[in-house]
C-alpha cells in the first residue's frame, strides 16, 4: 500500500524532470505483478492506486516496473549521501537525479520505492555503469577511485562481471529464500521448489545445461535442509557426462548428497575408475577428489590399484592428490594400504615440495599409531624440514615470508611424536628446533602458527634446557601478548612446559590471573584447563572455589558436567581438609547434580564411609559428623539434585546418630519430610525409608527404646501401598526390622559396614595391596569389632544390600544390590592404590626422611608447607623431583645468597595478603604459592622464632639427604628398567654403570648437546639458578666412567640436572606398566563380585524368612 | 579436519545452529577459537573468522594447529577473493560449485594440501577454460541480501538480544549478512 502510494507520488517527479525513460524498481512484488499482468485479488485502495498510476505513467515514452530486494534500500541510502559527499559525480549530468533522488529516498524509508538514477539514464551507458560498479564496489565495502571506476565500468560493459551464469528461475529461487522473512515461507518456498524440479528433471531431452542447472538447484534445496533424493540417480547420471565442467558438478552433487554407506555409490565407483584412467589430468583430478570422499571401505580395493599408478603420474597435483586419496583410505581402513608403507616413504624424497608435503599427511597417521618402526627416518625428517627453514624451497611456497609453514608445521608434529622419550632422536632435533625459535618471525599469525607448534614439539621430546628456555621465552611473549588468540596458545604452551618444569608457571600468574578473569569463555576454559594440570594441594581450595563459581555462571551442560567431574576428581584427590573437601562436593551436587556421573556420587559415599584411607578413625568420624551436620543444614533447601538428595539421604541413615549429637526421631523426621517432598521421586524416597530403617536399628541395637514418628508411620503406610514393589518392599522391610529385638538387629544391620565387603573383597583380590594398607584396614576393622559387636559375613553382605541402587532398585527389588554396588564403587580403589603402591615401592629411601620433615613442618609454619611437595598430581617418582628443586631454592635463601626477582615479588604478595593487598595477587600467591613462593616466607620471615632459624640448616641437611636419595632412586630406576634405550644411556654417564663398550666422552657430548661452547654458557645461566651446593653433591655422586677434566664434568652434572625432570617423566611410563595389570585385575575383581553378589540374592529371602522367624 | 557433507539434513541443521548458537555468543575482540567437543565430538575445536560479510568457521581436531587453521581461512579467502574479485557472500551463493571447486583444491581428503592462493587459482583457471560454455548473461542484477535464512535460523536459537543487535546493526548497514559457512 505505502509502496503504491510512494510511487504515485514519484512519478510525477520524474514529470518534472522531463525524463522520458524510467525503471522503477521496489521490493513489493505483487504490485509489480499486478501492473504488469491485469487481474488478481486485492484491496480495492491498490486498485484504485494503481489505475491512478498507470494513468500518470502516460507520458513516459518506456516505463519498467522491475523488482528489487527491501536490501537495496541502502543503496538508494548510500547513493543519496554519495551524491552530496563525493565530488566525482560531478560529471554533470547526473547530479541534478541524484539530488532528486536523495530527496525522494529519504521519504522513501516509509515507502521502499527506489529510483536507481543508474537505470533511469541506461541511455547514458558509461555513466551508469561507473555508478553500478560504484554501487557494487560499494556492497563489497571498497570506496573506488574515478580511475577504478573506468576500468570497472568497461569491465562490466564487456559482462565479464555481471550476470552468475544460472536462469531466471535460479536467480529467483534464491532471491526469494534471501527474502523470506520466516521459516516457514522459506520450507514453502522450498517445497515448491522441489515439486518444480521433480517434474521437470524427468522430462526427456533436457538441454545438459540445463540439467547442470537443476542439479545445482536440488544442492541449493539439500543445502537448505530438505530432502532432495529424488534428484540423487540425476547426480550420479551426471558424472558419466564427457564436458569436464559437468562432470565436476556431477562428482560434487553426488559427494554432496551421498554418505559414504549410501547404495548409489556402487554406480559411481565404474566411472571413477575410468576417470582416473583419463589422458585429461583435470578429470583425474576431479576423480580423485571424488574418492576421498566416497569410496569406503569395501570398495577401497576396486580403485586402489589405480590411485596406486597415479603416485608415478607426471604431474604433480595428480601425485599430491594420489597420496592425499591413500591417506584417506589409510583412515577409512589401514589394513588395506599397509603394504604401501614404503611408497610413503619414497614419496617423501618426490622432486615436488608440495608432494612431499603432503606425503606428511599419512606419514603423521601411521606414526602416531606406530613410532618405533619410523624411527629410522629422524634423519631424513630433520634434514628436510633444515632445508625448509633455510628458504630453500621455490618461492612459491613462501606464505607471509614464511617459508611453507604448513609444511613446517606437520614436520614439527611428527618430530613430536618420534622425540617422545627418546634421547638419541631427539638430539637430532635439537639444532634444527633452536634454528626455528630464531628464525620464525613473530610478528605474523602464522610465524606464532611455528613457533607454538614448536614448543609442543619441545615440551613432547626428550628436553633439552636450551630449547626450554627458548620455549618458555616464547611462551611468556604469547602471554604478555595484547591478542587473545595468542594468549590462548601461550596457556595451552604453558600447560605444556609445566610438565616438565612447574617453575615456569610462577614467572607467569599475573598473565593466568588475568586469562582467568578474561570475558572470553575459551580462554578462560583452558586456563582452567592449566589450573587443573598445576593443583597442588596448597591450592586446591582456591582452584576448586574458582571451578565451581565458573561452573555455576555457565549454561552449557555439557562444560559443566566436566568441569564439575574434575572438581570433584581434584577434591578427592587432595582433600586438604575432610571438611573443605565435603564442602566442595556439595557446592558440586548442589549446582550440577544431575549432572555429574552417578559415579562420583557413590564415590562421595563411600570417601564418607571409609574416610581417606588413613589409619585415623578419629578424623573419619569427625568427617561423618560434619557430613551429617552440613547435610541436615542444606536438607531444608528447596530444589536440590536428586543424586544430591540420595547422598544425603544416606549419609543420615548411616551416620546420623553415631556422634550422639541428633536424635534419632529428628533426623528420621527430616528424612520423612524429604521423602514427602519429593513425592514423585521413588528413588529419593527408596533412599529415605531405607535410611530411617538404618536409624532406628541402630536405636534398638543400641538398646533404645524406640518411638516411631507418626509422620514416618504414614509414610509407611503410604508406601505399603505403593505401585512400586520396590518401594513396597522396602517399607515392610522396616516394619519388620522394627519389631525385632537388639541382637538380631545388630546380625542384620551392623553399624558403619557399608564398605566392608568390599574391603574385604580388595582383601581376598588384591595381593599387591601395600603392607601398611592392608594393616591398616585390619586395625580398622578390629577397632570396629572391639566397640561394635563381630558382624558375620552374612551379615556383611545383607547391609550392601541395603544401599539402594537407583538404577536397578526402582525396578527390581530383588535384584542383587552388591553387584552394582560393588561394581560401581570398585573404580574408585583403583587410582588410590597404584598411587599407595608408588610412594611404597618408588620412594623407601625417602620415607623416612619425609616423615622427619614432616614432624618439623608441623612445629613450623603453616600447614600448607609441606604438603605440596609430596602429594603433587604426578606420581612419586616426579614428586621428588620437585621436591628437590624447591629444597634447592630454599637453600640458596637459607644460606642468605641473592635472592632471585620472582621470588621477592612472590614474597611480598604473601605478605601484603594479610595487608592491603590487589586481589589479583592474592589470587596469584594463593594459586601459585605451592610452588617455590612459599619458600620464602619460612628463612626470609623475621616475625617468626628464632628456633625457626635452625631450621634452614635442618632442612638443609635434608634437602641433602633427599637429593641424593632421590639421585640413587634414580640411578636404581634406570638400572632396574631396563627396556627404555634413552634412561640407560642416562645412567651410563651419571652413574658409570653402564657397559664398557660405550665412549663415555661420547656419552658426554651427547649430554652436553649440539655445542660445547653453548653449553658453558649454559652451565652459567642455570648455575645462577641452581644452588651451587646441589651441584657439589652431584659430584659426590659416584661418577666413575667420567674422571676426565673437570670443566668437562661440571656441565654435564648440571645438564643432569636438568634431565632429571625428564627422566621422572621417562620413568613414569615403566611405573605405569605397574598400573597396567591392574584393569585386568579390576576385572576379574568384578567377576567375583558378581559371584558375591549373586550368592546373597539366592539367600536372602530365606534368611529373611529365618529371621522373621 | 571434516567437511560438514554428506550428514543427514536434521543433523546438519542442528550442528549448524549449535554452531550459530556458539558464534553468536562470542564478544568482539576476543579470540577466533573455541572448543566444540560438545558439538562435534571430543577433541574438536572450531575457528571463525570474518570478513565484513563472511563468516568462515573451520572444524577441526588436535592434528591442527589453531594458528595455522585462522590462517587458512586467510588463505581460502584469500583465494575467493582472487577468483570473484572482491568476494561476497552472492558469488558464493550463486557459485558454489566453484567455491567448491576452490576449497577442493586447498583442503583434500580432510587434510591442507595447498596453501598459496595463486597456484590455487592456476589450477582453478585450469578447470575452468576446458569450459568456456559458461553463460556471460549480460543482465546486471545487484542483490545484497540482508539478513536472510540463516537469521532465521538463529532465532530459533532463543538468542533475541543478539537478533536484536544484528537487526540494529542490519538497518544502519544494509550490507551486513550473516551468512555462515560451515565447513
Amino acid at each position: 500500500m505505502a509502496e503504491a502510494k510512494a510511487i504515485c507520488l514519484g512519478i510525477p517527479l520524474a514529470h518534472e524532470r522531463h525524463w522520458k525513460n524510467i525503471i522503477v524498481e521496489s521490493d513489493f512484488l505483487n504490485l509489480f505483478l499486478a501492473l504488469n499482468s491485469p487481474g488478481g485479488s486485492f484491496p480495492l485502495e491498490v486498485l484504485i492506486l494503481m489505475k491512478d498510476l498507470k494513468a500518470s505513467l502516460n507520458g513516459f515514452d518506456k516505463v519498467t516496473f522491475s523488482f528489487a530486494p527491501r536490501s537495496s534500500n541502502g543503496l538508494a541510502h548510500w547513493l543519496a549521501t554519495c551524491s552530496f559527499s563525493q565530488s566525482w559525480i560531478g560529471l554533470g549530468v547526473v547530479s541534478p537525479s541524484l539530488q532528486d533522488v536523495r530527496r525522494r529516498s529519504l521519504c522513501d524509508v516509509a515507502g521502499d520505492v527506489l529510483f536507481c538514477p543508474s537505470l533511469i539514464e541506461r541511455a547514458c551507458t558509461l555513466v551508469g555503469d561507473l555508478l553500478l560498479s560504484a554501487i557494487l564496489d560499494r556492497a563489497r565495502g571498497v570506496s573506488p577511485s574515478l580511475q577504478d571506476l573506468r576500468t570497472i565500468g568497461r569491465e562490466l560493459a564487456m559482462g565479464s562481471q555481471g550476470g552468475w551464469g544460472q536462469s531466471k528461475d535460479f536467480l529467483d529461487l534464491v532471491k526469494s529464500i534471501g527474502e523470506s522473512r520466516s521459516k516457514a515461507e522459506e520450507d514453502r518456498i522450498i517445497l515448491h521448489e522441489i515439486e518444480l524440479l521433480k517434474r521437470r528433471i524427468t522430462e526427456p531431452d533436457i538441454p545438459k545445461r540445463k540439467m547442470k542447472e537443476f542439479i545445482i538447484r536440488l544442492v541449493y534445496v539439500e543445502m537448505l535442509g530438505h530432502d532432495a533424493s529424488f534428484g540423487y540417480i540425476h547426480a550420479v547420471k551426471m558424472t558419466h557426462d564427457d564436458s569436464l565442467l559437468l562432470k565436476r558438478t556431477g562428482y560434487l552433487a553426488v559427494t554432496l548428497f551421498l554418505n559414504e554407506d549410501h547404495d548409489l555409490i556402487i554406480l559411481i565407483v565404474n566411472t571413477i575408475q575410468k576417470d582416473l584412467k583419463s589422458d585429461n589430468y583435470l578429470v583425474v583430478c576431479a576423480a580423485l577428489t571424488a574418492v576421498c570422499k566416497l569410496i569406503n571401505e569395501e570398495t577401497i580395493p576396486a580403485v586402489l590399484p589405480q590411485v596406486v599408478e597415479l603416485l608415478g603420474h607426471q604431474k604433480e597435483a595428480v601425485r599430491k592428490k594420489a597420496i592425499m586419496a591413500l591417506h584417506r583410505f589409510n583412515q577409512r581402513a589401514p589394513s588395506s594400504v599397509s603394504h604401501l608403507i614404503s611408497h610413503f616413504k619414497k614419496k617423501l624424497c618426490d622432486n615436488d615440495p608440495g608432494v612431499m608435503g603432503a606425503t606428511l599427511c599419512p606419514l603423521f597417521d601411521l606414526i602416531t599409531v606406530d613410532v618405533n618402526s619410523y624411527k629410522d627416518l629422524v634423519v631424513s625428517f630433520v634434514n628436510i624440514l633444515k632445508q625448509v627453514a633455510e628458504h630453500r624451497l621455490p618461492k612459491s611456497y613462501d606464505y607471509h615470508q614464511m617459508p611453507a609453514p604448513f609444511i613446517q608445521i606437520r614436520f614439527l608434529k611428527i618430530l613430536a611424536l618420534l622425540g617422545s622419550g627418546d634421547k638419541q632422536a631427539s638430539e637430532n632435533m635439537y639444532t634444527v628446533l633452536g634454528d626455528i625459535f630464531k628464525k620464525c618471525d613473530s610478528s605474523s599469525n602464522i610465524g606464532n602458527a611455528v613457533l607454538y607448534e614448536c614448543i609442543c614439539c619441545v615440551s613432547s621430546i626428550y628436553p633439552s634446557p636450551k630449547l626450554l628456555e627458548a620455549a618458555a621465552e616464547v611462551t611468556s611473549r604469547f602471554l604478555k601478548s595484547e591478542s587473545h588468540n595468542l594468549k590462548y596458545m601461550g596457556i595451552d604452551a604453558l600447560r605444556r612446559l609445566i610438565k616438565i618444569n612447574p617453575d615456569i608457571a610462577e614467572e607467569h600468574q599475573l598473565a593466568v590471573i588475568d586469562c582467568l578473569e578474561d570475558p572470553d569463555d575459551t580462554l578462560k576454559r583452558k586456563t582452567f584447563e592449566l589450573l587443573y594440570k598445576m593443583t597442588k594441594s596448597s591450592n586446591v581450595e582456591v582452584i576448586a572455589d574458582r571451578m565451581i563459581d565458573y561452573m555455576i555462571s555457565i549454561n552449557d551442560n555439557h562444560y559443566k558436567t566436566e568441569i564439575a567431574s574434575r572438581c570433584v576428581e581434584l577434591a578427592e584427590q587432595f582433600a586438604p581438609k575432610n571438611s573443605n573437601t565435603l564442602q566442595t562436593m556439595n557446592k558440586v551436587f548442589e549446582h550440577a547434580g544431575d549432572l555429574v556421573n552417578i559415579k562420583v556420587a557413590h564415590n562421595l559415599m563411600r570417601l564418607i564411609a571409609e574416610g581417606f584411607g588413613e589409619d585415623d578413625e578419629g578424623a573419619d568420624s569427625q568427617l561423618r559428623s560434619s557430613a551429617v551436620e552440613s547435610y541436615l543444614h542444606i536438607i531444608g533447601e528447596p530444589k536440590l539434585p536428586s543424586v544430591f538428595l540420595q547422598i544425603i539421604c544416606w549419609v543420615l541413615g548411616e551416620y546420623g546418630t553415631m556422634d550422639g549429637k541428633f536424635s534419632a526421631s529428628y533426623i528420621s523426621g527430616k528424612l520423612c519430610d524429604v521423602a514427602e517432598a519429593h513425592s514423585n521421586d521413588d528413588t529419593i524416597k527408596a533412599y529415605a525409608v531405607t535410611a530411617i530403617m538404618k536409624i532406628y536399628a541402630f536405636e534398638i541395637a543400641a538398646g533404645k527404646k524406640v518411638d516411631l514418628l507418626p509422620e514416618c508411620q504414614s509414610l509407611i503406610d503410604e508406601l505399603s501401598a505403593s505401585h512400586s514393589t520396590d518401594l513396597q518392599q522396602r517399607a515392610y522391610e522396616l516394619q519388620a526390622v522394627l519389631g525385632l529385638d537388639a541382637c538380631a538387629i545388630v546380625g542384620i544391620i551392623p553399624s558403619d559396614a557399608s564398605c566392608e565387603d568390599i574391603e574385604s573383597l580388595e582383601k581376598g583380590d588384591r595381593p599387591y595391596i601395600p603392607e601398611n594398607e592392608r594393616s591398616g584396614m585390619l586395625n580398622i576393622n578390629n577397632f570396629r569389632s572391639q566397640y561394635q559387636h563381630e558382624a558375620s559375613t552374612h551379615a556383611l553382605r545383607f547391609e550392601a544390600y541395603e544401599l539402594p541402587q537407583p538404577s536397578v532398585a526402582s525396578r527390581i527389588p530383588s535384584v542383587p544390590v552388591p553387584l552394582t554396588s560393588s561394581t560401581e564403587l570398585m573404580p574408585v580403589s583403583e587410582p588410590i592404590y597404584p598411587k599407595e603402591i608408588h610412594q611404597v615401592e618408588s620412594l623407601p629411601s625417602v620415607s623416612d626422611t619425609r616423615l622427619v620433615e614432616l614432624k618439623l613442618q608441623l612445629e613450623g609454619v603453616q600447614k600448607k608447607w609441606g604438603r605440596p611437595t609430596y602429594s603433587s598430581p604426578a606420581p612419586s617418582t616426579s614428586s621428588s623431583t620437585t621436591q628437590k628443586t624447591v629444597n634447592g631454592v630454599k637453600q640458596h635463601e637459607g644460606l642468605g645468597t641473592i635472592s632471585s626477582q620472582t621470588h621477592d615479588i612472590s614474597y611480598d604478595s604473601r605478605r601484603l595478603q594479610i595487608e592491603v593487598s590487589p586481589e589479583k595477587q592474592k589470587l596469584a600467591a594463593s594459586l601459585f604459592g605451592g610452588s617455590s613462593s612459599k619458600s620464602d616466607k619460612k628463612p626470609s620471615s623475621t616475625s617468626h622464632k628464632t628456633a625457626r632459624v635452625s631450621n634452614p640448616s635442618v632442612e638443609k641437611h635434608q634437602m641433602v639427604t633427599e637429593a641424593v636419595a632421590s639421585v640413587e632412586l634414580a640411578a636404581e630406576k634406570t638400572a632396574s628398567l631396563q627396556p627404555p634405550p634413552d634412561l640407560l644411556d642416562f645412567g651410563e654417564p651419571s652413574v658409570g654403570s653402564g657397559t664398557p663398550s660405550l665412549d663415555p666422552f661420547k656419552q658426554l657430548e651427547g649430554l652436553l648437546g649440539p655445542t660445547p661452547v653453548s653449553s658453558t654458557v649454559n652451565y652459567g645461566s642455570v648455575g645462577a639458578s641452581k644452588p651451587p651446593d646441589l651441584m657439589a653433591l652431584y659430584a659426590e655422586t659416584p661418577m666413575s666412567g667420567l674422571s676426565s677434566n673437570v670443566t668437562n664434568l661440571t656441565p654435564t652434572s648440571m645438564d643432569t640436572i636438568n634431565l632429571i625432570p625428564g627422566l621422572s617423566n621417562a620413568v613414569t611410563p615403566p611405573t605405569q606398566l605397574k598400573k597396567g595389570p591392574s584393569p585386568q585385575d579390576s576385572l576379574e575383581k568384578d567377576a567375583l563380585a558378581r559371584q558375591m553378589g549373586v550368592t546373597p540374592s539366592g539367600k536372602n529371602p530365606n534368611l529373611f524368612k529365618d529371621l522373621l522367624g | 579436519m571434516e567437511e560438514m557433507v554428506g550428514e543427514e539434513p536434521e543433523t546438519r541443521d542442528s550442528v549448524e545452529a549449535e554452531v550459530l548458537i556458539v558464534l553468536c555468543s562470542r564478544a568482539e575482540n576476543v579470540s577466533n577459537f573455541v572448543e566444540a567437543d560438545s558439538i562435534f565430538g571430543p577433541d574438536t575445536r572450531l575457528v571463525y573468522k570474518h570478513y565484513a560479510t563472511l563468516y568462515f568457521v573451520f572444524v577441526f581436531d588436535s592434528s591442527e594447529n589453531e594458528l595455522a587453521m585462522l590462517d587458512l581461512i586467510q588463505v581460502f579467502v584469500e583465494t575467493l577473493d582472487k577468483c570473484f574479485k572482491n568476494v561476497c557472500e552472492l558469488d558464493m551463493v550463486f557459485n558454489f560449485s566453484k567455491m567448491h571447486i576452490i576449497l577442493d583444491e586447498i583442503i583434500f581428503g580432510g587434510q591442507v594440501l595447498e596453501t598459496s592462493s595463486t597456484e590455487v587459482m592456476k589450477a582453478v583457471e585450469e578447470i575452468s577454460k576446458c569450459s568456456l560454455s559458461l553463460s556471460l548473461s549480460l543482465s546486471i542484477y545487484i542483490y545484497i541480501f540482508t539478513l536472510g535464512y540463516l537469521i532465521d535460523s538463529v532465532s530459533i536459537c532463543h538468542n533475541a538480544g543478539w537478533r536484536r543487535l544484528q537487526m540494529q546493526s542490519c538497518f544502519q548497514n544494509p550490507f551486513l549478512d550473516g551468512k555462515v559457512d560451515s565447513r
